[in-house]
Order: structure tokens, then C-alpha cells, then sequence
């Protein structure tokens, strides 16, 4: 029993040590990002493939959730709405729901589980078959190939995909809005957009901002340090979605403290 | 054509390392290794694995950076250049990695187009189209220009390593273990094509191995390293003909296995 409790401090103390070295590793990966961005020689061509494997690529998926999602909430949502007599407010509510919160969120989980996973996966992979070291011994910026044109796809992409999921998710509503009160297309959006704000679209666009430059950033962070081999890449491949959708959390809660301090 | 590397006298020395250490945590990897390589000559670094060779040259090549000692590569101290002056450098260096370490995600010829469109900006597309096919055609491999990394054999994709890093016609060729994981008739391919390159590029070169087939075909000097420090060095024969129980064991476990 003695011999243990130095072993147990002994061990805390290495993993605050190891948490504390990952955070100041973290900080410079995204200081070297914002030193290379404005770097040339601009990886343009790298930049729009990127875009497209993030945008194109995810629009299927981020479809079908935003759909569902708008279809869901306002199902869910009448019957509480109908005790009160309430239902003419269900597209306002549900808008103000989806653009505030919905369509950032679902848009940004769904590709912290699609693109920062597919991100860290390829890196990693990458990284642990010296592809990377094979960029830099032939006087290539693999972080400027690799890093700064992913992480900028994902923060130009994904406010972009929110938009979009947004959209989607407005016609879920109105799909269900329709079957039940059989309002119209116009109708429907006017109603939905009356209690819509500039600031409501300028915090979501920010928010998303903030999630796929989070999503990009964690994802390239731990593919580019990924190490040991295939079992790495699949560490890093799952800790990039974990600490992303962790990270998001945090950011929402922020975002929104910010912004309901400004509207009240 | 007259080469960059003409101006070099074969007695001039291009790579010089002086005392070098280098350790990953408690495990001391290189202790005090010396080594001086003339213009156009093939060093072979002998060992076995985990002796620090694949260190050695990454060290050599700006990828790690030394504890202590001195690196001196075409004239220029590799531990005190700026991020620009050693991606000039680097230029001048041609990596081989011991997996190839092609981009899998690009085709042969995006491979080999790679870094030439990035460092030789005034050519054009039908001159690097021409450059591209002219290498492969010195690896004998102008039929994989459209195939993916994942399409080819082991020896291939060796042999697409080395053309992608002859494409900037470096001066310096280094290679990680050339010929593992090959069979021995691959091996042989793959040690002549190494001569051809010193040959037609009139490249210096390290070659880090543990094959003695490959040491005795391609080396000009064997340098054997043993517990982090050169052991010995000098011809194939010479270094061969030595009493040391180390040397004489290595070359007997090398064929029993």
C-alpha cells in the first residue's frame, strides 16, 4: 500500500504534465497556421479540392440530418404548441430554433464526424508513412499543403453547409406545417422569418465559423502528430471527433453567452 | 549536359559530420559518429537496426536535429540555416525512403510533378510532362505513369521513389534501406539502379542497409556502425577482412538469416 500512492501522484503528475505540453503544442499548431496563411506561395488549387471534398462530399449526409432534423422538431413540437392553441407559432419557433442553434450544430457534428475524422485519418496515415517527412525533404511546406488549405476549406465550407442545412431543415418544417394546416410555401416563411434578427444569422454564421475552423484545426493537430503506426491513425482519427464535438460544446455555450448579452 | 555537380572536385568533401549525438529520451542513439563523404563517391552505412543509421541521415537532411556536433552539407552548416536556406538546401538532396513514401493519393506522374511545378515554376506543362517521362524512363517505369502507389510492387514503387527525387536533379542522394522487403532479384535491380544513378546523375550518395549484397555492389566506402559510433570503415573488403569479433559475427548472421 505504500509503494503505490507515490506510483499514483507520480502518474498525475506526468498526465498534467503531458496535458499541459499538448495545450502549448496545440497553441503554436495554431499560431504556425495564422503564419502560413498569409505566406505565399497560396496552395490555390489544393484549396478548392479541398472545398470540395468538405462541401460536395458531405451534402448527402448533411441533407438527410437537416431534413430529418426540421421534420423532427416541429412534429415534437406541436402537440405542446396545440394545448395552448398556439400552432400558428410553430414556424416561427422552429425557425428561430433552427437558426439559432440546429443547423450550426447538426452541420458542425456531422462533419466533425465526417471530415475532421477523414482529416486526421489521411494525415495520420500519411504522417506515419514519412509522406509527410517525403514533402519536406524535397522543400515542400507540408503544413502549408497539408494544414492550412484543409482547415481553410473547412472554416470557408462549413458556414456555407450550415446555410444550407438551414434551408433544409425549413423545408422539414414546412413539410409537416403543410400536411397539418395546409399553409403555403410564402405564408409558411414569412411567418417563420418575423422573429428573425440580423443578429440571430450573424451569431450562427460566427458560430459556424468557429466550428469548422475547429473541426479543420483539431483534425490536422492530431493527424499531423499522430504516431505508432496504423492503431495511431485510428487514435487520432477518434480523438479528432471526440475533442472536436467537445470543443463545439464548449464554443456554443460561449457563442451564445456572448450573443444574448448583446440582444438583452 | 554538363551537371551542377561538375564543379565539385571528386576530392571535395560534401557531407562532413563531426561528433554527432543524438538520443530520444534515455536511449543514446548516435555517440560521437564522424564521417566524411567525397563528390560522386557511394557510402554504404552498415548496421544493425536500431544503430541510429536511418537517424544518421535524417539528421543530414534537416528532419531531426542533432544533440550535438557538427553537419556539414555542400559547404553549409545544416544546424545553423534558416527555414529558407535549408529548404535551398534540400533542393540539392535527394531522399529515399525506406517505404517509398509516394503520395497515395496521386497518381505516378502527379507524384513526380509534385515538386517539380512547385521549385520549377518557369517550365511548362509540356516540359514537365517531358521531364516526368524522361525520369521514369531511367527507372524503366514509363508504363505506371497513370497507375495509383497502391497499383505497384514493392520494387516499383522503390524505384517511382527514386525518380521522384531525381526529378530535381539533386546532388546528394540518400536511401533508407534500398532494398528491404525485396526479393533478392528485385535487390539486384534496385542496387543497379543506384550505380546508374551515380553514373548518369553524378550524385553522391549514402546508402544506409544491412544487406551485404547491396553494401558490396553499390558502396565505393563501407562504414560499419555499431553502438551509436563508426566501427570501422573502408572498402567492402577491407572493412571484411577486420578481426572485430562485431564485424565478423555481423557478416556471419547476415546470411545464416
Amino acid at each position: 500500500m505504500t509503494n503505490t500512492k507515490p506510483v499514483e501522484k507520480n502518474l498525475i503528475s506526468k498526465k498534467i504534465d503531458t496535458l499541459f505540453v499538448d495545450f502549448y503544442s496545440a497553441f503554436q499548431f495554431i499560431l504556425r497556421f495564422f503564419k502560413e496563411l498569409f505566406k505565399p506561395p497560396y496552395e490555390v488549387k489544393e484549396i478548392i479540392k479541398q472545398c470540395y471534398e468538405v462541401g460536395y462530399k458531405s451534402l448527402f449526409l448533411i441533407s438527410l440530418t437537416g431534413f430529418i432534423t426540421g421534420l423532427v422538431f416541429t412534429k415534437q413540437s406541436r402537440p405542446s404548441l396545440s394545448e395552448f392553441g398556439a400552432t400558428s407559432w410553430l414556424p416561427s419557433l422552429v425557425a428561430i430554433a433552427i437558426i439559432r442553434a440546429l443547423a450550426p450544430l447538426v452541420t458542425a457534428l456531422i462533419c466533425a464526424g465526417k471530415v475532421g475524422s477523414n482529416i486526421a485519418a489521411e494525415l495520420g496515415s500519411m504522417k506515419v508513412t514519412e509522406q509527410i517527412d517525403a514533402m519536406e525533404v524535397s522543400a515542400v511546406n507540408p503544413f502549408k499543403f497539408l494544414v492550412v488549405s484543409r482547415v481553410l476549406a473547412t472554416t470557408i465550407m462549413i458556414p456555407l453547409l450550415m446555410c444550407y442545412t438551414g434551408f433544409v431543415a425549413m423545408m422539414g418544417a414546412f413539410l409537416n406545417v403543410h400536411q397539418n394546416e395546409m399553409t403555403s410555401f410564402i405564408t409558411f416563411f414569412q411567418q417563420a422569418f418575423q422573429k428573425i434578427s440580423f443578429l440571430d444569422i450573424f451569431s450562427s454564421l460566427i458560430k459556424s465559423i468557429v466550428y469548422g475552423f475547429t473541426i479543420g484545426i483539431v483534425g490536422c493537430y492530431k493527424g499531423f502528430h499522430a504516431k505508432n503506426g496504423t492503431e495511431g491513425v485510428g487514435k487520432a482519427a477518434n480523438l479528432s471527433v471526440v475533442l472536436s464535438m467537445f470543443l463545439i460544446f464548449i464554443e456554443e455555450i460561449l457563442i451564445v453567452q456572448i450573443t444574448n448579452s448583446i440582444r438583452y | 549536359m554538363e551537371l551542377e555537380n561538375e564543379k565539385y572536385d571528386s576530392n571535395d568533401v560534401v557531407i562532413s559530420i563531426k561528433d554527432l549525438y543524438k538520443s530520444f529520451g534515455e536511449n543514446e542513439v548516435l555517440r560521437g559518429v564522424d564521417l566524411e563523404v567525397h563528390n560522386k563517391e557511394n557510402v554504404v552505412v552498415l548496421g544493425r537496426s536500431g544503430t541510429g543509421k536511418s537517424v544518421l541521415i535524417k539528421i543530414i537532411c534537416g528532419l531531426l536535429k542533432p544533440d550535438s556536433g557538427e553537419v556539414n552539407v555542400l559547404g553549409k552548416e545544416v544546424e545553423l540555416l534558416s527555414g529558407k536556406e535549408l529548404q535551398q538546401l534540400r533542393l540539392e538532396i535527394g531522399f529515399s525512403f525506406q517505404n517509398s513514401a509516394l503520395y497515395d493519393s496521386m497518381t505516378v506522374r502527379e507524384n513526380l510533378a509534385f515538386p517539380l511545378v512547385r521549385h520549377a515554376k518557369h517550365l511548362t506543362r509540356k516540359e514537365v510532362q517531358e521531364q516526368i517521362e524522361r525520369v521514369l524512363n531511367e527507372v524503366g517505369l514509363l508504363q505506371t505513369i497513370n497507375q495509383m502507389p497502391s497499383e505497384l510492387s514493392g520494387g516499383q514503387r522503390k524505384r517511382i521513389g527514386i525518380a521522384r527525387t531525381l526529378i530535381l536533379r539533386p546532388k546528394i542522394m540518400l536511401y533508407d534501406e534500398p532494398t528491404s522487403g525485396l526479393d533478392p532479384i528485385t535487390s539486384i535491380e534496385i542496387n543497379n539502379l543506384i550505380n546508374q544513378v551515380k553514373h548518369n546523375f553524378n550524385t553522391t550518395s549514402i546508402i544506409i542497409t544491412h544487406d551485404l549484397t547491396c553494401a558490396k555492389t553499390t558502396g565505393d566506402t563501407v562504414a560499419m556502425l555499431y553502438d551509436g559510433k563508426f566501427i570501422k570503415k573502408g572498402t567492402f573488403e577491407e572493412v571484411f577482412a577486420s578481426d572485430d569479433e562485431r564485424i565478423q559475427n555481423f557478416y556471419k548472421y547476415n546470411f545464416i538469416t
